[in-house]
Order: structure tokens, then sequence, then C-alpha cells
């Protein structure tokens, strides 16, 4: 359990804080990266191919918990190599940090594993508590505090929703397993209204969590207040957490009852991406446009597993384009997380070196420091969804699944929503390029910065241009996840 | 072959420090495209020089899905002679980029990711790596026009670069969105799970389904295409562009478009093309028309260039959808004809803009006494462009008018009409600008230089090549034309 060994470094690095001289706390990130790392190649070495179900249904082990456990490891090494810089010169109390960090993470693998809702509420909440305290880490400033409060709020009100949602389905069906409710789910056949009433409260529950509109309302105040590398954590590590987990409830448990669900996300779908897109078009402060932006991504993978289930003639629930969609979800989930995860390292970078993190403050960063510059045009193209970048070949194939799964028009919504978000992508490569910066001397970018950020740039390019590996590693793990659902054939009896 | 070419582009994308590495690459390529067509010409018929990576499989119910997409690289009667047309605006446009001072790496590691992409969109066999091609081609353009182009600023009228760049991008990416509608909708419809153009034109599809989305993609490739209405930013891109990305733009990048509509809008809907070209010869007449009175109002240099872009283009949408073997022939030479015709009046415009840093038509005259040579060659292009016989443009023009009066001779009267006032403007701008009395102030212009002048005579040398030897160019075209009547019948 690669969930027990994140958790035992997190005390290691709390423990090792207590002994760290104030300047060895770099000692800290250097040993959390080496932990995740260890952690990974543990799991990946010990937990391949293997299929198993811990404590009655309460924890999964199969590719498709490996496949988000890795991603969420690296992911969080990022975020901790991200973080080095911006901690040592803006924030408190390191220790506490990193290893609050390292327990959200287990958090979310935990999350990705769950089996069964009750687990699957309460990694949720390890994962938003140890995102509120970091939110509001930068405890002298005002809108570090700001953020945290309105997260921890509506945070705490979703829980509430979600959890009211799971009593409802526990009430009435008797089992909180995925599987158990799927079946109970096919052989009713029909959602009764307080079924129905679980079911949406759930939905609204882990909307809130995405940022989906019309819960989206935290998003932009929290992201603008959290500390820069929380703001990328919260953009790609919670989401990601959150959609591992609704892909896994969906597809093994509501699938019996799509048709109850579908419409309610297509619109949550359409809302989301064009919200967020055409809000993002008036903003100024450039963590408050990548919040809106992300609202936007985030639509298009609503979009994706709302299109999740594809019901032809007569009845048959097709499978393989179930498939195509959740690989394309997966893949824009990776591509969403990579870019993200360079555009806010760029923001960090700048934001450390000059204290600007405006739009006007980007002016010339091209000159400034031209890697900077490249790696943050090459992500807003890539978030733009043009070649040769991640972007482009995760939203084509999401956008090809969705159009495959016969909702050609959504698609189509999905393509004029991206044509709306290159505006303001384009603004905001016209102001590093084009404008001439106030004050022209050349920014320091430290090495440690300069090594993630050309890694990040290489697997931009890498995923753009030649992602068939990584299909592979997704395919394997949808794979788990369609196959492990015996439901398929229950509900094709089932569906109108 | 060409796939070489292609790959040697890109690398040269790091390489390409000095200006001597871009001018080499472009020789080299520019050799390759000659290679290419003239291995073409020897030896026409079917697609040549095809090589297939394979790049990703789609998992899926579909019987082909093995082949998903992967990259299928190869040329046809009519990608070899808009290959070859990329080839030389390439290479002519590196030879006038040598004076672009700041971050000339960077201009041309751009310069030639658009032409690899333009190459890509040229020679794919896979719609899907068409589609990313042509995506590629449109990236570049914003950061060329932003970083390196120009601001128009005529006392009430300003238009700064960034208006342009932008407003190219956002039609240029509507116009994708369009396309990428209609591609999905014959991927899905088709149901073969493969991109491969061929496997998908070899499809039945209902009538209906074409006729519901071959607008779609006639629209989406319009735009590129500089079709009426959705025309305006094709001049404002020009204008704001830096000399050699307005070659390519309105020489290559505006001929993606009409290549776009030839090679799949009609190639895999060929009913729906039938139902809709009688609309889209109108829209393509309201384009020759409009340009050209739009070319004749202007007063900037570079404007009257991109009308009369937007107005040739016309004529290239009529010739292509008349759907008849002269027309289309026509189309095609046309648009290898303008290519190089534009590229020919942009290398002009250019020089005199850097001599002079204006191009006010008010304001510059009698430019001939100073600037002999400039001058012969914008009447070399300005008459290409009214059609005089023995040029390229007649002949690509007479082609088409044949295919119109033998369609619609209504709308091949009007194509008359434009062919006319284009001689209007051109002559009236020759004689204002070049010949004439001249001003003190342009007194001490000094003529082209040595590599503006090598470019801008390789370029006169196709144009004069096009007009007095037609056939080699028109047995290549006619290769491909038929292929596609065959598809039409």
């Amino acid at each position: 359990m690669p969930e027990f060994l994140v958790t035992g470094l997190a005390f290691l690095v709390l423990t090792l804080d207590l002994f760290t001289g104030r300047e060895r706390k770099s000692l800290l990130p250097a040993v959390s990266v080496v932990g995740l790392v260890a952690i990974l190649a543990f799991s990946l070495i010990y937990l391949w191919d293997t299929d198993e179900v811990l404590y009655g249904g309460l924890l999964r082990i199969d590719g498709y918990a490996l496949f988000f456990k890795a991603f969420f490891l690296v992911l969080g090494g990022f975020i901790v190599l991200i973080s080095h810089d911006y901690v040592k010169r803006n924030l408190e109390y390191p220790g506490e940090f990193y290893g609050i960090l390292l327990l959200t993470v287990a958090a979310m693998m935990l999350m990705a594993a769950s089996g069964e809702l009750l687990t699957a509420y309460i990694s949720l909440e390890l994962l938003s508590f140890g995102l509120y305290v970091l939110v509001a880490y930068d405890r002298y400033n005002a809108k570090s505090n700001e953020g945290g409060a309105k997260y921890i709020l509506l945070g705490a009100f979703s829980s509430a929703l979600l959890l009211y949602g799971i009593s409802q389905i526990y009430g009435l069906l008797g089992t909180t397993r995925f599987d158990e409710i799927g079946a109970a789910l096919a052989s009713a056949g029909d959602l009764s209204p307080g079924l129905m009433l679980g079911v949406v409260l759930i939905i609204a529950g882990l909307g809130f969590k995405i940022a989906a509109v019309p819960f989206h309302m935290w998003a932009p105040d929290a992201y603008e207040g959290a500390p820069i590398p929380i703001t990328a954590y919260l953009a790609v590590g919670s989401k990601a957490a959150a959609i591992a987990l609704i892909l896994r409830l969906f597809t093994e448990a509501f699938l019996p009852v799509a048709g109850d669900w579908q419409l309610l996300l297509v619109i949550m779908a359409v809302a989301t991406m064009f919200v967020g897109n055409l809000v993002a078009l008036v903003q100024t402060n450039m963590k408050r446009l990548l919040a809106y932006s992300s609202v936007g991504q985030v639509g298009y993978l609503v979009m994706g597993i709302a299109a999740i289930v594809v019901v032809k003639d007569g009845g048959v629930i097709s499978i393989e384009l179930s498939h195509l969609v959740t690989n394309g979800i997966m893949l824009h989930l990776v591509a969403y997380a990579i870019t993200n995860l360079a555009a806010f390292l760029c923001l960090a970078a700048i934001y450390n070196a000059t204290g600007r993190e405006d739009m006007a403050g980007m002016a010339g960063i091209a000159r400034r420091a031209p890697l900077v510059g490249l790696v943050m045009a090459v992500s807003m193209f890539s978030l733009a969804g043009l070649p040769i970048f991640a972007g482009f070949a995760s939203k084509f194939y999401l956008f090809n699944a969705v159009a495959a799964s016969g909702m050609l028009w959504l698609a189509g919504l999905a393509a004029v929503a991206s044509l709306i978000s290159l505006y303001y992508y384009l603004m905001i490569v016209r102001q590093m390029y084009i404008e001439t910066p106030e004050d022209p001397t050349p920014i320091f970018v430290p090495k440690m910065t300069t090594i993630v950020l050309a890694v990040l740039l290489v697997s931009i390019v890498l995923v753009g241009v030649y992602p068939a590996p990584l299909m592979e590693a997704i395919q394997h793990a949808s794979d788990v996840l369609l196959r492990s659902n015996s439901l398929a054939q229950n509900a094709a009896a089932v569906l109108p | 072959m060409l796939g070489a070419g292609l790959i040697m582009a890109i690398p040269s994308e790091r390489a390409s420090q000095i200006r001597w590495v871009a001018t080499a690459f472009g020789l080299v390529v520019m050799l390759l495209t000659f290679y290419v067509f003239i291995a073409y010409y020897l030896d026409p018929g079917g697609y040549q020089f095809e090589r297939t990576w394979h790049w990703l499989a789609l998992p899926g119910p579909w019987t082909m899905g093995d082949l998903g997409i992967s990259l299928t690289l190869g040329v046809d009667g009519i990608a070899a002679p808009m290959v070859l047309l990329t080839g030389v605006v390439m290479f002519t446009g590196v030879l006038v980029s040598w004076n672009i001072k700041s971050w000339n790496k960077d201009f041309f590691i751009l310069y030639f990711l658009l032409l690899g992409g333009v190459f890509g969109v040229f020679a794919s066999m896979d719609l899907f790596f068409f589609f990313f091609f042509y995506e590629l081609s449109v990236l570049p353009m914003y950061l060329l026009i932003g970083v390196w182009g120009s601001s128009s600023d005529f006392g009430k009228f300003k238009r700064p670069k960034e208006y342009g760049a932008m407003k190219l991008m956002l039609f240029l990416v509507a116009g994708s969105v369009l396309i990428w509608v209609g591609m999905m909708a014959i991927f899905v419809e088709a149901g073969l799970g493969t991109f491969d153009i061929r496997a998908l034109a070899a499809v039945d599809y209902s009538r209906n389904f074409q006729i519901i989305f071959f607008p779609f993609l006639a629209l989406g490739f319009g735009i590129l295409a500089g079709l009426w209405p959705f025309h305006t930013w094709s001049p404002d891109g020009h204008v704001a562009a830096p000399t050699a990305v307005s070659m390519v733009h309105a020489g290559v990048l505006m001929k993606l478009g009409a290549f776009g509509i030839i090679r799949i809008a009609i190639f895999i809907l060929p009913e729906g093309a039938q139902f809709w070209m009688p609309v889209l010869i109108g829209l393509g007449a309201v384009n020759v028309i409009y340009g050209a009175i739009s070319a004749m109002g202007q007063t900037d240099l570079k404007y009257v260039i991109g009308y009369s872009s937007v107005s040739h283009m016309g004529y290239v949408i009529m010739g292509i959808a008349t759907l008849h073997p002269l027309g289309l022939s026509g189309g095609v030479l046309q648009m290898f004809s303008h290519g190089i015709m534009t590229a020919l009046f942009f290398t002009v415009v250019g020089v005199v803009y850097q001599r002079t840093h204006t191009r006010d038509i008010m304001v510059l005259d009698g430019l001939a006494k100073r600037m002999g040579v400039t001058a012969v060659l914008f009447a070399f292009a300005g008459l290409t462009s009214l059609g005089l016989p023995g040029l390229s443009g007649f002949v690509a023009e007479l082609l088409i008018f044949m295919g119109l009066f033998q369609t619609y001779p209504l709308l091949g009267v009007l194509a008359v009409i434009g062919a006319a006032i284009t001689a209007v403007y051109i002559l009236r701008l020759l004689a204002k600008v070049f010949f004439g009395p001249i001003t003190e102030q342009w007194d001490d212009q000094t003529d082209l230089g040595k590599l503006e002048g090598a470019g801008a005579v390789v370029l006169a040398g196709f144009v004069l090549l096009v007009g007095l030897f037609p056939f080699p160019f028109l047995k290549v075209i006619n290769t491909g034309v038929f292929e596609l009547m065959a598809v039409l019948t």
C-alpha cells in the first residue's frame, strides 16, 4: 500500500522538521521528492498487474488505481519542486507545508483507489482539510486568508451535500459499495425520487470539488489567495482526484441509470465551458485568469463524463465507445495537468523575481527570461489546443470520442468554447512577446526551476506529437475500469 | 522523399542560428520540391512518394481499428504543383528576410514551423494529420505578425499590427472549428475507425448527410481561402505581416484553403459539392468583383495587394466550383500562378517600404527613375495579375473562364468584368507610384539589393515559364483533376 508509505513519509518530514535548523530547511523538500520517487518506483514494481479488493471492498488495488497513484505521486513531486523556491522566499514553517502536502497526496491516492462511498468521502475530506490549510498558509496575507475562508465555508457546504447524498443512497439501497449499488440499480431499472435526490446531491457535491458551474464560485478567490504552487496543486491535483473518483463511481455504480443523469451533466458541461471561458476574457490577474480557464477545461472533462455511456440502437451499451471516452478524459487530464503545472511554474518564477502576478506584469517576459516566456507561451498554446502540443492531441481525442458517442453537437460547442479561450491565451502571449517591459533587466531564474521547466516543456511536446505510449498506459487503466464493470450486460437489458 | 524534406525543415528550427543556414535549408528544400515535381511530371498518375508511420490506434468497435491514425504522406497531381510553389516561395521568402535584425533566430524557427505545416497539409493522406498540419501552419502566424510585423498609420486610419494578428488567428481558428465539426461528422458517419482520406472517400454517404456537412468544410476552408464575406482577416493580416510572411501567407497559406476544399470537401463529399456549388460560385464572383473594387479604393500599397489577393482567390474558388475539368485545372493553375505572383508583389512592396518607409500611394511617385528594376518587377507582377497573354495569369484565367462559360455563362461575364477592374487599379498604381514625375524627396532612393533581386527574379522566371509553357504544369494537374472527376461522376 503506497498510501501508507506516503503517510509515513509525511510524518518523517514533520519529525525531521523538528531536528533541522532554520538554515537547513531545504533538506525537507529534498527528502519529500526522493521519498515520492522511491514510492513511485515501489508501487510500479510491486503493484503492476495486481487486481485485488481489500477490506471487504473498501479499497481497490488495480490498474486504474495504479495509474492515478503514479499520476499523483509524480504530481506531488512536481509540486514540491515548484514550491521549493516559493516557500523559501515567501512562507514560514516549511516543515508543516511539506508534511501537509504529502498527506494530501496520500488522500488523493486513496480517492482513486476507493471502491466505496464512505471511504471516498473520508479521503476526499482528508484532501480538503489539507488544502484548506495550504490555501490559507500565507497567514499575514489578507487575500490568502480570505481565499482560505471562502474555500472552507463552501467546501464544508459541499461536503454536507455529498454526505447527504451518500446517506440517501445508503438508506434506500442498503449498501455503499460501488459494485453493489450498480447491481441494485440495474435490477431496479429506474431511479426512485429518493435515489434521484441522492445522485443529484452527489453530483452537486463533487461538482464543487471540480469547480464545475454553477458550483465554481469559490475557485477564483481560493486560487487568487493561495500561494502559487498551491494554486497549481488546486487546479491540477484536487480536480484530477475528484475526476478519478467520479469516473469510477459513474462507470461502476451509476452506469445503469445513465438516462437519468446524462442530461444534467450535459447542461453542466455546457455551462461550465462557456462561463469559464467567457469570464476568463475579462480577467487581469493571472491567477484568476488561469482559475477561470481551468473551470473551462473542467467543462470539457464533464462533457466527457456525460458522454461516457453510449447507447446504441436496440438499447445495447457500447463498451468500446465508453473506452474511447474514458481514454479521452484521462488523456486530457494528463495533458491539462502538465500544461497547467508548466504555466503555474512560470508564473511562480515571474512572481518570485518581480512580485507581479497581473497581466501587465507579464510584459516583455520573453526578453527578460526567454525560457520562462517560451514555456509559458507553449503552455498557453497547449491549453488553447494547438498542435504540436499536448493540448491538441488530448482535446482532439476527447472531442473525437464525444462526437463518436453521438454527441457531435456537444463536441462542436466545446470547439467553439475553445475558440473563445484562444483569445485570452493569445493576449498573454502578446504581453510576453510583443509588449515592451517597464523594466527590461533580465530575471534571475533558479537552476532547479530551469530544469523542471525544461522537463515539463519536453513532456508537453512529447504528449503532443507521440501520445501512443501514454495512451497504452491509459488503455491499461481504463480496461480495468470497464472490465470490472460486469454491469454493462445487466444494463443492456434495462435501458430503454 | 518529401518526408525527408519535411523532417529536414524541422531540425533546422534549432540550427538556423545564422541566416546562411536558413538560406541553405530553403534552397535544399526548394530543390527537393523541384525533384518531387519533375519526378511526378515524368511519371504522372495516382499518389506518389508515399510514406506511412503508424501513430495511434483507436480502440473501438471498428473493423479497421488498428489503422487509427497514421502519418501518411504523399502527393498527387494537385498537390505536386502546390509543393513546388511552397518550395519556391519559401526560398525567396528566406532571401528577403535577410534584413530582419531583431530575434532573427526566432523568426526563422517560426517561419520554418509555418512552412513545415504547409508542406504537411499538401502531403497528408490522413485526415487527422491534415488537420494537425493545418493548425500548425496557423499557430506561428500570431507571433510572426505580432513581433515582426508593421502597423498601419494613416492619420485617421490606424490599425495596430496586434489587431491584424489577433483577427487573423481568430478567423482561421473559427474556420478550423467548422472544419473539425465536418471532419468528425465524416469520421463518425463512416464508422471505419480510421482517418485515412482515401478510405473515407470510398464510403458512400447519404445525400442528406453530404448536403448538411459540405458547408461546414467548404466554409471552414473558405475562410482561409479568403471567401467573401469571411475575407476581412486577409487584407488586415497581409498588411500587418512582415514581407516574407505576407509572401507565404498570401502566396501559399490561402491556397491551403482552396486545396482543402478540393482534397477534403469535394473528394469526400462529392454529392454535397454538386448541391452547393452554385452558391460557392456566386460567392466566388462576389469575391472577384468586391475584392477588385476594394483594391481600387485603397491608398496603402499592401492593402491594394491584399484586396487583389481576395479578388484572385475568387477566381480560384469559381474555377474549382465549376466542377468542370477545365475550370478545375484552371483553378489549380491559378493557385500556383497567383501564389508566385503575389509573392513577387510583396517582395517589391517590401523593398519599396524598406527604402521609403511609407506605403502610401498618395505620397509615393515616380519611383521608376531611381528604382528601375523594382519598377519593372512590379509591372511584371501587375501584368500577370491582369492576365496579359504570355504570363501565367493569362493561361489560368482563360481556363477558368472557359470552364465558367460552359457551366454558368452569366457569372463568367462577371468574372471577366472583374479582370477589367483589375486592369484599372493595377495600371493606375503603376502610373502613380512608379512612372510619372518624381518628387524630390525620393531622389536618393536605391534600387533593390542582390538578394531581393535574386528572389524576385526566380519568381518572375516562374511567372514567365508557366505563361509560355503551361503544358507540363497542366499535364501534372490534369492527372489529379481526372481522379477528382472520376469521384464526381
